[in-house]
Protein backbone atom coordinates (compact mmCIF):
# COMPACT_ATOMS: atom_id res chain seq x y z
CA UNK A 1 0.00 0.00 0.00
CA UNK A 2 0.97 3.32 -1.07
CA UNK A 3 3.29 4.87 2.19
CA UNK A 4 1.99 8.70 1.08
CA UNK A 5 -1.96 8.35 0.04
CA UNK A 6 -2.49 4.65 1.93
CA UNK A 7 -5.47 4.44 -1.04
CA UNK A 8 -3.29 3.16 -4.17
CA UNK A 9 -0.99 0.22 -4.31
CA UNK A 10 2.41 0.62 -4.12
CA UNK A 11 4.12 0.29 -6.94
CA UNK A 12 7.42 2.42 -6.87
CA UNK A 13 9.97 1.62 -4.68
CA UNK A 14 12.44 3.78 -4.29
CA UNK A 15 15.74 2.98 -2.09
CA UNK A 16 18.51 5.51 -1.42
CA UNK A 17 21.35 5.71 0.81
CA UNK A 18 22.40 9.02 1.79
CA UNK A 19 25.18 9.67 4.91
CA UNK A 20 25.17 5.63 5.38
CA UNK A 21 21.77 5.34 6.03
CA UNK A 22 19.21 3.56 4.18
CA UNK A 23 15.89 4.22 3.60
CA UNK A 24 12.95 2.32 1.47
CA UNK A 25 9.74 4.44 0.02
CA UNK A 26 6.90 2.64 -1.51
CA UNK A 27 4.74 5.07 -3.59
CA UNK A 28 2.06 4.37 -6.04
CA UNK A 29 2.45 5.98 -9.33
CA UNK A 30 0.56 8.87 -8.74
CA UNK A 31 2.34 9.98 -5.38
CA UNK A 32 5.64 9.14 -7.02
CA UNK A 33 4.88 11.45 -9.62
CA UNK A 34 3.61 14.13 -7.66
CA UNK A 35 6.76 13.94 -5.61
CA UNK A 36 9.04 13.03 -8.90
CA UNK A 37 10.49 16.25 -8.98
CA UNK A 38 11.62 16.36 -5.44
CA UNK A 39 12.86 12.46 -5.31
CA UNK A 40 14.88 12.95 -8.61
CA UNK A 41 16.86 15.57 -6.71
CA UNK A 42 18.38 13.68 -4.27
CA UNK A 43 20.78 10.92 -6.09
CA UNK A 44 20.38 10.68 -9.80
CA UNK A 45 19.12 6.95 -10.33
CA UNK A 46 22.45 5.66 -11.74
CA UNK A 47 20.56 3.14 -14.07
CA UNK A 48 23.25 1.66 -15.67
CA UNK A 49 23.39 -1.45 -17.92
CA UNK A 50 26.21 -1.85 -20.28
CA UNK A 51 26.94 1.85 -21.12
CA UNK A 52 29.61 0.86 -24.21
CA UNK A 53 26.88 -1.49 -26.19
CA UNK A 54 23.96 1.07 -26.20
CA UNK A 55 26.77 4.21 -27.08
CA UNK A 56 25.76 5.66 -30.67
CA UNK A 57 22.46 3.64 -31.00
CA UNK A 58 21.07 5.21 -34.35
CA UNK A 59 17.59 5.78 -31.95
CA UNK A 60 19.87 8.21 -30.32
CA UNK A 61 20.75 10.08 -33.18
CA UNK A 62 17.50 9.59 -35.36
CA UNK A 63 15.48 12.72 -34.34
CA UNK A 64 17.81 15.32 -34.42
CA UNK A 65 19.20 14.15 -37.59
CA UNK A 66 15.93 14.74 -39.43
CA UNK A 67 16.72 18.28 -39.71
CA UNK A 68 20.71 17.95 -41.22
CA UNK A 69 22.11 16.48 -44.00
CA UNK A 70 23.20 12.82 -42.96
CA UNK A 71 26.67 13.72 -44.44
CA UNK A 72 27.60 16.49 -42.33
CA UNK A 73 31.22 16.47 -40.87
CA UNK A 74 32.88 17.76 -38.44
CA UNK A 75 35.08 20.80 -39.65
CA UNK A 76 38.13 19.67 -37.95
CA UNK A 77 39.04 16.12 -37.95
CA UNK A 78 36.32 15.00 -41.33
CA UNK A 79 34.25 12.34 -39.08
CA UNK A 80 30.88 12.31 -40.06
CA UNK A 81 28.54 10.87 -37.30
CA UNK A 82 28.14 7.63 -39.42
CA UNK A 83 32.21 7.41 -39.09
CA UNK A 84 32.37 8.10 -34.96
CA UNK A 85 29.33 5.09 -34.69
CA UNK A 86 31.47 3.27 -36.50
CA UNK A 87 34.53 3.83 -34.28
CA UNK A 88 32.57 3.97 -30.99
CA UNK A 89 34.91 7.07 -30.30
CA UNK A 90 34.85 11.17 -31.33
CA UNK A 91 37.77 11.99 -33.62
CA UNK A 92 38.79 15.21 -32.45
CA UNK A 93 37.56 18.13 -29.38
CA UNK A 94 36.10 19.86 -32.19
CA UNK A 95 33.25 17.27 -32.62
CA UNK A 96 31.55 18.20 -29.09
CA UNK A 97 30.43 21.54 -30.74
CA UNK A 98 30.06 20.03 -33.89
CA UNK A 99 27.51 17.58 -32.52
CA UNK A 100 26.84 18.80 -29.95
CA UNK A 101 22.97 18.26 -30.84
CA UNK A 102 23.76 14.31 -31.33
CA UNK A 103 25.64 13.57 -28.27
CA UNK A 104 23.15 15.51 -25.73
CA UNK A 105 21.03 12.68 -25.65
CA UNK A 106 23.64 9.61 -25.40
CA UNK A 107 25.91 12.00 -22.56
CA UNK A 108 22.40 12.21 -20.87
CA UNK A 109 22.52 8.66 -20.57
CA UNK A 110 25.97 8.11 -19.71
CA UNK A 111 25.81 10.74 -17.32
CA UNK A 112 22.63 11.59 -16.27
CA UNK A 113 23.80 14.78 -16.77
CA UNK A 114 25.19 17.17 -20.43
CA UNK A 115 27.03 19.55 -17.70
CA UNK A 116 30.25 19.54 -15.88
CA UNK A 117 30.93 20.95 -12.43
CA UNK A 118 34.34 19.77 -11.80
CA UNK A 119 38.17 21.44 -12.18
CA UNK A 120 38.60 23.55 -15.44
CA UNK A 121 41.85 24.68 -16.74
CA UNK A 122 43.36 27.39 -14.97
CA UNK A 123 42.96 30.35 -17.67
CA UNK A 124 39.70 28.84 -19.05
CA UNK A 125 36.17 28.44 -17.65
CA UNK A 126 34.49 29.61 -13.88
CA UNK A 127 34.60 27.20 -10.89
CA UNK A 128 30.69 25.44 -10.76
CA UNK A 129 32.58 23.46 -7.77
CA UNK A 130 31.24 26.12 -5.01
CA UNK A 131 27.47 26.26 -6.32
CA UNK A 132 27.39 22.39 -6.51
CA UNK A 133 29.13 21.86 -2.89
CA UNK A 134 26.23 24.28 -1.75
CA UNK A 135 23.31 22.32 -3.71
CA UNK A 136 24.76 18.74 -2.45
CA UNK A 137 24.53 19.98 0.86
CA UNK A 138 21.48 21.36 0.98
CA UNK A 139 19.72 18.17 -0.95
CA UNK A 140 21.21 16.69 2.30
CA UNK A 141 19.12 18.87 4.40
CA UNK A 142 16.06 18.47 2.04
CA UNK A 143 16.56 14.50 2.11
CA UNK A 144 16.46 14.83 6.42
CA UNK A 145 13.76 17.06 6.32
CA UNK A 146 11.24 14.92 4.10
CA UNK A 147 12.31 11.81 6.21
CA UNK A 148 11.49 13.66 9.34
CA UNK A 149 7.89 14.92 7.27
CA UNK A 150 8.95 18.55 7.74
CA UNK A 151 7.65 19.80 4.41
CA UNK A 152 7.73 23.41 5.11
CA UNK A 153 10.83 23.11 5.78
CA UNK A 154 11.24 20.70 3.32
CA UNK A 155 9.89 23.09 0.30
CA UNK A 156 11.85 25.76 1.56
CA UNK A 157 14.88 23.97 0.91
CA UNK A 158 13.85 22.49 -2.72
CA UNK A 159 13.35 26.22 -4.04
CA UNK A 160 16.78 26.98 -2.94
CA UNK A 161 18.25 24.19 -4.34
CA UNK A 162 16.23 25.06 -7.63
CA UNK A 163 17.41 29.08 -7.59
CA UNK A 164 20.97 27.74 -6.97
CA UNK A 165 20.78 24.92 -9.78
CA UNK A 166 19.62 27.77 -12.32
CA UNK A 167 22.54 30.29 -11.38
CA UNK A 168 25.02 27.01 -12.24
CA UNK A 169 23.90 27.02 -15.34
CA UNK A 170 23.92 30.31 -16.25
CA UNK A 171 27.14 30.65 -14.98
CA UNK B 1 65.97 6.74 -12.00
CA UNK B 2 66.23 5.08 -14.93
CA UNK B 3 63.48 2.70 -17.26
CA UNK B 4 65.77 -0.33 -15.85
CA UNK B 5 65.93 0.71 -12.39
CA UNK B 6 62.04 0.60 -12.61
CA UNK B 7 62.06 -2.69 -14.24
CA UNK B 8 64.65 -4.31 -11.92
CA UNK B 9 63.01 -2.59 -9.03
CA UNK B 10 60.36 -5.37 -8.19
CA UNK B 11 57.91 -3.63 -5.82
CA UNK B 12 56.63 -0.82 -5.98
CA UNK B 13 55.05 1.96 -3.99
CA UNK B 14 51.56 0.74 -3.96
CA UNK B 15 52.74 -2.82 -3.19
CA UNK B 16 54.23 -1.83 0.29
CA UNK B 17 51.23 -3.32 1.90
CA UNK B 18 50.66 0.17 4.05
CA UNK B 19 47.97 2.54 4.23
CA UNK B 20 44.44 3.33 5.46
CA UNK B 21 42.00 -0.38 5.70
CA UNK B 22 45.32 -2.17 4.06
CA UNK B 23 43.53 -5.56 5.44
CA UNK B 24 41.47 -5.20 2.84
CA UNK B 25 42.07 -1.99 0.09
CA UNK B 26 44.98 -3.06 -1.32
CA UNK B 27 45.66 0.40 -3.43
CA UNK B 28 43.71 3.30 -5.06
CA UNK B 29 44.02 4.87 -8.31
CA UNK B 30 43.41 7.96 -10.07
CA UNK B 31 43.39 8.40 -13.71
CA UNK B 32 43.17 11.46 -15.35
CA UNK B 33 42.51 12.00 -19.35
CA UNK B 34 43.64 14.99 -21.41
CA UNK B 35 43.74 15.73 -24.93
CA UNK B 36 45.54 18.47 -27.13
CA UNK B 37 43.10 20.90 -28.58
CA UNK B 38 44.35 21.56 -31.72
CA UNK B 39 45.30 17.68 -32.85
CA UNK B 40 42.82 14.39 -33.53
CA UNK B 41 42.48 12.26 -31.40
CA UNK B 42 45.19 9.24 -31.16
CA UNK B 43 42.73 6.74 -32.92
CA UNK B 44 42.69 9.07 -36.19
CA UNK B 45 45.88 11.01 -36.21
CA UNK B 46 48.53 10.57 -38.13
CA UNK B 47 52.12 10.10 -37.70
CA UNK B 48 52.62 13.97 -37.88
CA UNK B 49 50.46 14.65 -35.33
CA UNK B 50 51.38 12.11 -33.14
CA UNK B 51 54.66 12.95 -32.97
CA UNK B 52 53.58 16.70 -32.46
CA UNK B 53 51.88 15.14 -29.06
CA UNK B 54 55.15 13.69 -28.22
CA UNK B 55 57.20 16.90 -28.70
CA UNK B 56 54.68 18.85 -27.05
CA UNK B 57 54.50 16.23 -23.75
CA UNK B 58 58.44 16.10 -23.63
CA UNK B 59 58.57 20.10 -23.73
CA UNK B 60 55.92 20.35 -20.93
CA UNK B 61 58.33 17.88 -18.83
CA UNK B 62 61.20 20.22 -19.36
CA UNK B 63 59.23 23.09 -17.59
CA UNK B 64 57.31 21.04 -15.28
CA UNK B 65 60.27 19.75 -13.63
CA UNK B 66 60.76 21.82 -10.86
CA UNK B 67 57.30 21.23 -10.08
CA UNK B 68 56.51 17.70 -10.70
CA UNK B 69 60.86 16.54 -10.54
CA UNK B 70 61.89 12.84 -11.28
CA UNK B 71 60.26 12.18 -14.16
CA UNK B 72 61.25 10.11 -17.07
CA UNK B 73 60.21 9.92 -20.79
CA UNK B 74 60.30 6.69 -22.18
CA UNK B 75 58.95 6.01 -25.90
CA UNK B 76 57.46 2.74 -26.27
CA UNK B 77 59.44 1.60 -28.94
CA UNK B 78 62.24 1.87 -27.00
CA UNK B 79 60.91 -0.46 -24.29
CA UNK B 80 61.49 -4.64 -25.20
CA UNK B 81 58.04 -6.41 -25.48
CA UNK B 82 59.07 -8.22 -21.98
CA UNK B 83 59.66 -5.07 -20.19
CA UNK B 84 56.15 -3.96 -21.78
CA UNK B 85 54.84 -6.91 -20.23
CA UNK B 86 56.70 -5.77 -16.98
CA UNK B 87 55.10 -2.45 -16.86
CA UNK B 88 51.25 -4.07 -17.68
CA UNK B 89 52.02 -6.46 -14.78
CA UNK B 90 52.78 -3.27 -12.28
CA UNK B 91 49.62 -1.66 -13.50
CA UNK B 92 51.85 1.42 -14.87
CA UNK B 93 50.41 1.14 -18.61
CA UNK B 94 47.10 -0.45 -20.15
CA UNK B 95 47.68 -3.87 -22.44
CA UNK B 96 46.44 -1.36 -25.20
CA UNK B 97 49.71 0.51 -24.56
CA UNK B 98 52.25 -2.06 -25.36
CA UNK B 99 50.46 -2.60 -29.29
CA UNK B 100 51.55 -0.65 -32.07
CA UNK B 101 53.89 1.20 -30.26
CA UNK B 102 55.52 3.58 -32.82
CA UNK B 103 54.66 7.12 -31.61
CA UNK B 104 53.44 6.11 -27.80
CA UNK B 105 55.16 6.55 -24.79
CA UNK B 106 55.22 6.44 -20.53
CA UNK B 107 56.38 8.62 -18.53
CA UNK B 108 57.26 7.56 -14.95
CA UNK B 109 58.37 8.75 -11.78
CA UNK B 110 60.76 6.79 -9.65
CA UNK B 111 58.30 5.92 -6.97
CA UNK B 112 55.83 4.45 -9.85
CA UNK B 113 53.35 6.20 -7.98
CA UNK B 114 52.68 8.52 -11.25
CA UNK B 115 52.63 7.15 -14.49
CA UNK B 116 51.64 9.18 -17.90
CA UNK B 117 50.47 7.26 -20.98
CA UNK B 118 51.55 9.54 -24.25
CA UNK B 119 48.91 8.93 -26.98
CA UNK B 120 47.16 5.78 -25.75
CA UNK B 121 43.11 6.48 -26.21
CA UNK B 122 43.73 10.48 -25.37
CA UNK B 123 47.11 12.03 -25.55
CA UNK B 124 47.49 11.76 -22.09
CA UNK B 125 46.08 9.66 -19.58
CA UNK B 126 47.59 10.90 -16.39
CA UNK B 127 47.70 8.13 -13.65
CA UNK B 128 48.60 8.12 -9.36
CA UNK B 129 48.47 4.67 -7.66
CA UNK B 130 48.67 4.29 -3.93
CA UNK B 131 48.58 1.95 -1.68
CA UNK B 132 45.20 1.36 0.76
CA UNK B 133 42.32 3.33 0.92
CA UNK B 134 43.73 6.61 -0.49
CA UNK B 135 41.41 7.76 -3.29
CA UNK B 136 41.63 12.03 -2.18
CA UNK B 137 45.88 11.41 -2.31
CA UNK B 138 45.40 10.28 -5.51
CA UNK B 139 43.50 12.50 -6.90
CA UNK B 140 45.59 15.59 -5.16
CA UNK B 141 48.76 14.17 -6.76
CA UNK B 142 46.83 12.93 -10.35
CA UNK B 143 45.65 16.97 -9.70
CA UNK B 144 49.11 18.28 -9.32
CA UNK B 145 50.55 16.43 -12.70
CA UNK B 146 47.80 17.96 -14.58
CA UNK B 147 48.36 21.66 -12.98
CA UNK B 148 51.86 21.55 -14.01
CA UNK B 149 51.18 20.38 -17.52
CA UNK B 150 48.56 22.97 -18.00
CA UNK B 151 51.09 25.77 -17.35
CA UNK B 152 52.69 24.70 -20.73
CA UNK B 153 49.92 22.56 -22.76
CA UNK B 154 46.58 23.98 -24.17
CA UNK B 155 44.45 21.17 -23.14
CA UNK B 156 40.62 20.22 -24.74
CA UNK B 157 38.19 21.93 -23.12
CA UNK B 158 34.44 22.70 -23.36
CA UNK B 159 32.68 25.17 -20.66
CA UNK B 160 29.77 23.05 -20.84
CA UNK B 161 31.19 19.45 -21.34
CA UNK B 162 34.55 20.13 -19.58
CA UNK B 163 37.77 18.06 -20.25
CA UNK B 164 37.50 16.73 -24.24
CA UNK B 165 38.43 13.00 -24.44
CA UNK B 166 38.01 10.37 -27.30
CA UNK B 167 35.28 8.51 -25.48
CA UNK B 168 31.99 10.06 -24.28
CA UNK B 169 32.51 7.61 -21.50
CA UNK B 170 34.60 9.71 -20.11
CA UNK B 171 34.29 13.18 -20.97
CA UNK B 172 33.97 15.99 -18.22
CA UNK B 173 35.78 15.50 -15.21
CA UNK B 174 37.81 12.88 -17.75
CA UNK B 175 38.77 11.05 -14.10
CA UNK B 176 38.44 7.35 -13.82
CA UNK B 177 38.59 6.96 -10.04
CA UNK B 178 39.10 3.17 -8.39
CA UNK B 179 39.89 0.61 -5.29
CA UNK B 180 41.04 -2.33 -5.46
CA UNK B 181 40.22 -4.52 -2.62
CA UNK B 182 40.57 -8.11 -1.52
CA UNK B 183 36.93 -9.56 -0.89
CA UNK B 184 37.12 -13.13 0.20
CA UNK B 185 34.48 -13.51 2.40
CA UNK B 186 31.96 -11.93 0.21
CA UNK B 187 32.75 -13.86 -2.74
CA UNK B 188 32.83 -17.42 -0.56
CA UNK B 189 29.24 -16.23 0.90
CA UNK B 190 28.15 -15.50 -2.36
CA UNK B 191 26.89 -11.85 -1.04
CA UNK B 192 29.72 -10.37 -4.03
CA UNK B 193 27.13 -10.67 -6.94
CA UNK B 194 24.39 -8.85 -4.77
CA UNK B 195 27.23 -6.20 -4.24
CA UNK B 196 27.94 -5.75 -7.46
CA UNK B 197 24.22 -4.86 -8.74
CA UNK B 198 24.22 -2.48 -5.52
CA UNK B 199 26.63 -0.28 -6.28
CA UNK B 200 25.62 0.13 -10.18
CA UNK B 201 22.83 1.87 -9.08
CA UNK B 202 25.35 4.27 -7.47
CA UNK B 203 27.08 5.25 -10.53
CA UNK B 204 30.11 2.68 -9.65
CA UNK B 205 30.96 -0.43 -11.32
CA UNK B 206 32.76 -3.64 -9.88
CA UNK B 207 35.53 -5.64 -12.24
CA UNK B 208 37.86 -8.53 -11.06
CA UNK B 209 41.35 -6.38 -11.41
CA UNK B 210 42.77 -8.26 -14.37
CA UNK B 211 40.46 -6.80 -17.40
CA UNK B 212 36.80 -6.58 -18.05
CA UNK B 213 34.76 -9.73 -18.25
CA UNK B 214 37.64 -12.45 -17.48
CA UNK B 215 37.92 -14.57 -14.16
CA UNK B 216 37.98 -12.82 -10.89
CA UNK B 217 41.97 -13.97 -9.79
CA UNK B 218 42.32 -13.96 -6.14
CA UNK B 219 39.51 -12.74 -4.88
CA UNK B 220 40.38 -8.99 -5.75
CA UNK B 221 38.45 -6.46 -7.07
CA UNK B 222 38.54 -2.88 -8.48
CA UNK B 223 35.29 -0.18 -7.35
CA UNK B 224 35.59 2.51 -10.02
CA UNK B 225 33.28 5.25 -10.78
CA UNK B 226 31.46 5.09 -14.10
CA UNK B 227 30.22 8.54 -14.43
CA UNK B 228 32.61 11.91 -15.27
CA UNK B 229 30.04 14.35 -16.42
CA UNK B 230 28.12 16.33 -13.99
CA UNK B 231 30.12 15.98 -10.40
CA UNK B 232 32.80 17.67 -9.40
CA UNK B 233 36.22 15.25 -9.14
CA UNK B 234 35.62 15.66 -5.02
CA UNK B 235 32.23 14.76 -5.30
CA UNK B 236 32.72 11.34 -7.36
CA UNK B 237 35.60 10.58 -4.98
CA UNK B 238 33.73 11.22 -1.83
CA UNK B 239 30.95 8.74 -3.43
CA UNK B 240 33.56 6.28 -3.94
CA UNK B 241 35.03 6.72 -0.66
CA UNK B 242 31.76 6.02 1.19
CA UNK B 243 30.52 2.94 -0.67
CA UNK B 244 34.26 1.50 -0.10
CA UNK B 245 33.51 1.78 3.38
CA UNK B 246 30.34 0.08 3.02
CA UNK B 247 31.85 -2.69 1.18
CA UNK B 248 34.41 -2.96 3.68
CA UNK B 249 31.83 -3.09 6.47
CA UNK B 250 30.19 -6.04 4.30
CA UNK B 251 33.53 -7.95 4.11
CA UNK B 252 34.44 -7.41 7.80
CA UNK B 253 30.85 -8.75 8.85
CA UNK B 254 30.91 -11.49 6.47
CA UNK B 255 34.63 -12.54 7.77
CA UNK B 256 32.69 -12.72 11.56
CA UNK B 257 30.14 -14.66 10.40
CA UNK B 258 32.48 -16.94 8.78
CA UNK B 259 34.53 -17.31 11.41
CA UNK B 260 31.98 -17.59 14.25
CA UNK B 261 29.63 -20.44 12.42
CA UNK B 262 31.89 -22.49 10.34
CA UNK B 263 35.64 -21.72 12.30
CA UNK B 264 37.06 -25.55 11.68
CA UNK B 265 36.30 -25.50 7.72
CA UNK B 266 38.07 -21.79 7.15
CA UNK B 267 40.89 -22.85 9.26
CA UNK B 268 40.84 -26.45 7.17
CA UNK B 269 40.39 -24.11 3.50
CA UNK B 270 42.98 -21.74 4.86
CA UNK B 271 45.73 -24.27 6.11
CA UNK B 272 45.45 -26.51 2.79
CA UNK B 273 45.88 -23.87 0.69
CA UNK B 274 49.12 -23.21 2.89
CA UNK B 275 50.57 -26.67 2.26
CA UNK B 276 49.69 -26.38 -1.53
CA UNK B 277 51.71 -23.11 -1.48
CA UNK B 278 54.31 -24.50 0.57
CA UNK B 279 54.95 -28.01 -1.34
CA UNK B 280 54.19 -27.54 -5.31
CA UNK B 281 56.05 -28.20 -7.65
CA UNK B 282 53.97 -26.93 -10.36
CA UNK B 283 50.98 -24.02 -9.88
CA UNK B 284 49.23 -22.19 -12.71
CA UNK B 285 48.48 -18.04 -11.95
CA UNK B 286 44.74 -18.89 -11.08
CA UNK B 287 45.17 -21.80 -8.75
CA UNK B 288 48.23 -19.38 -6.64
CA UNK B 289 46.01 -16.67 -6.50
CA UNK B 290 43.03 -18.23 -5.30
CA UNK B 291 45.44 -20.01 -2.48
CA UNK B 292 47.74 -16.64 -2.24
CA UNK B 293 43.86 -15.34 -1.26
CA UNK B 294 43.25 -17.93 1.19
CA UNK B 295 46.39 -17.43 2.93
CA UNK B 296 46.10 -13.53 3.62
CA UNK B 297 42.60 -13.56 4.65
CA UNK B 298 44.22 -16.37 7.11
CA UNK B 299 46.83 -13.74 7.86
CA UNK B 300 44.19 -11.16 8.28
CA UNK B 301 42.07 -13.42 11.10
CA UNK B 302 45.05 -14.60 13.00
CA UNK B 303 44.73 -18.07 11.75
CA UNK B 304 47.78 -18.05 9.93
CA UNK B 305 50.94 -16.12 11.92
CA UNK B 306 54.46 -15.15 10.81
CA UNK B 307 53.79 -14.25 7.30
CA UNK B 308 54.16 -10.60 6.24
CA UNK B 309 50.21 -9.50 4.73
CA UNK B 310 51.94 -7.99 1.47
CA UNK B 311 52.68 -11.19 0.43
CA UNK B 312 49.54 -11.22 -1.44
CA UNK B 313 50.07 -8.01 -3.57
CA UNK B 314 54.22 -8.93 -3.86
CA UNK B 315 53.29 -12.10 -5.27
CA UNK B 316 50.07 -11.19 -7.28
CA UNK B 317 52.34 -9.50 -9.45
CA UNK B 318 55.91 -11.48 -9.10
CA UNK B 319 54.16 -14.81 -10.49
CA UNK B 320 52.61 -12.91 -13.57
CA UNK B 321 54.42 -14.63 -16.65
CA UNK B 322 56.58 -11.22 -17.11
CA UNK B 323 57.85 -11.00 -14.27
CA UNK B 324 59.02 -14.25 -13.59
CA UNK B 325 60.65 -14.50 -17.18
CA UNK B 326 62.30 -11.40 -15.53
CA UNK B 327 63.51 -13.03 -12.79
CA UNK B 328 64.45 -15.93 -14.43
CA UNK B 329 66.35 -14.39 -16.85
CA UNK B 330 64.82 -16.39 -19.99
CA UNK B 331 61.61 -17.08 -22.04
CA UNK B 332 59.58 -19.55 -20.50
CA UNK B 333 56.44 -21.66 -21.68
CA UNK B 334 53.55 -22.52 -19.73
CA UNK B 335 54.66 -25.93 -17.57
CA UNK B 336 58.32 -24.00 -17.10
CA UNK B 337 56.04 -21.02 -15.72
CA UNK B 338 54.50 -23.11 -13.58
CA UNK B 339 56.89 -25.20 -12.43
CA UNK B 340 58.54 -21.78 -11.33
CA UNK B 341 56.22 -19.99 -9.95
CA UNK B 342 55.75 -22.94 -7.48
CA UNK B 343 59.48 -22.66 -6.47
CA UNK B 344 58.68 -18.46 -5.89
CA UNK B 345 56.41 -19.15 -4.35
CA UNK B 346 57.91 -21.64 -2.07
CA UNK B 347 61.12 -20.09 -1.68
CA UNK B 348 58.78 -16.85 -0.42
CA UNK B 349 56.64 -18.91 2.37
CA UNK B 350 60.28 -20.57 3.48
CA UNK B 351 61.09 -19.79 7.24
CA UNK B 352 57.69 -18.07 7.21
CA UNK B 353 54.69 -18.88 9.16
CA UNK B 354 54.41 -22.81 11.09
ZN1 LIG C 1 -0.28 7.16 -3.26
ZN1 LIG D 1 36.29 16.28 -35.10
Amino acid sequence: MCEVCHKEPATVHITRIVNDQKTEMHLCAQCARERGEVEMNFEPSFAFHNILAGLFEPESTMVSQRNRPVAVRCSRCGMSLADIRRLGKLGCSNCYAQFERELEPLLKRIHQSTDHAGKHPKDRGHDRRDVRREIERLRELLHIAVSKEAYEEAARLRDQIRSLELQAKED
Amino acid sequence: MSLKDIINKTLSQWMKGTGPESDIVIGSRVRLARNLSDVPFPQIADDEQKGYVIKEAKRALQQAKNALGDLEFIPMAEVSPLERQLLVEKHLISPAHTQQVKHKAVILRGDEAVSIMVNEEDHFRIQALFPGLAPFEAWELCSRVDDAFDEVLHFAYGDRFGYLTACPTNVGTGMRASVMMHLPALTMTDQIRKMISAVGKFGLAVRGIYGEGTEVLGNIYQLSNQITLGHSEEEIIRHLYKVTQQVLEHERAARERILAKDRLQLEDRIYRSYGILANARMIATQEAMQRLSDVRLGIDLGIVTGIEPRILQELMVMIRPAHLQKLMGQELDAPARDEKRAALIRERLRGQGR
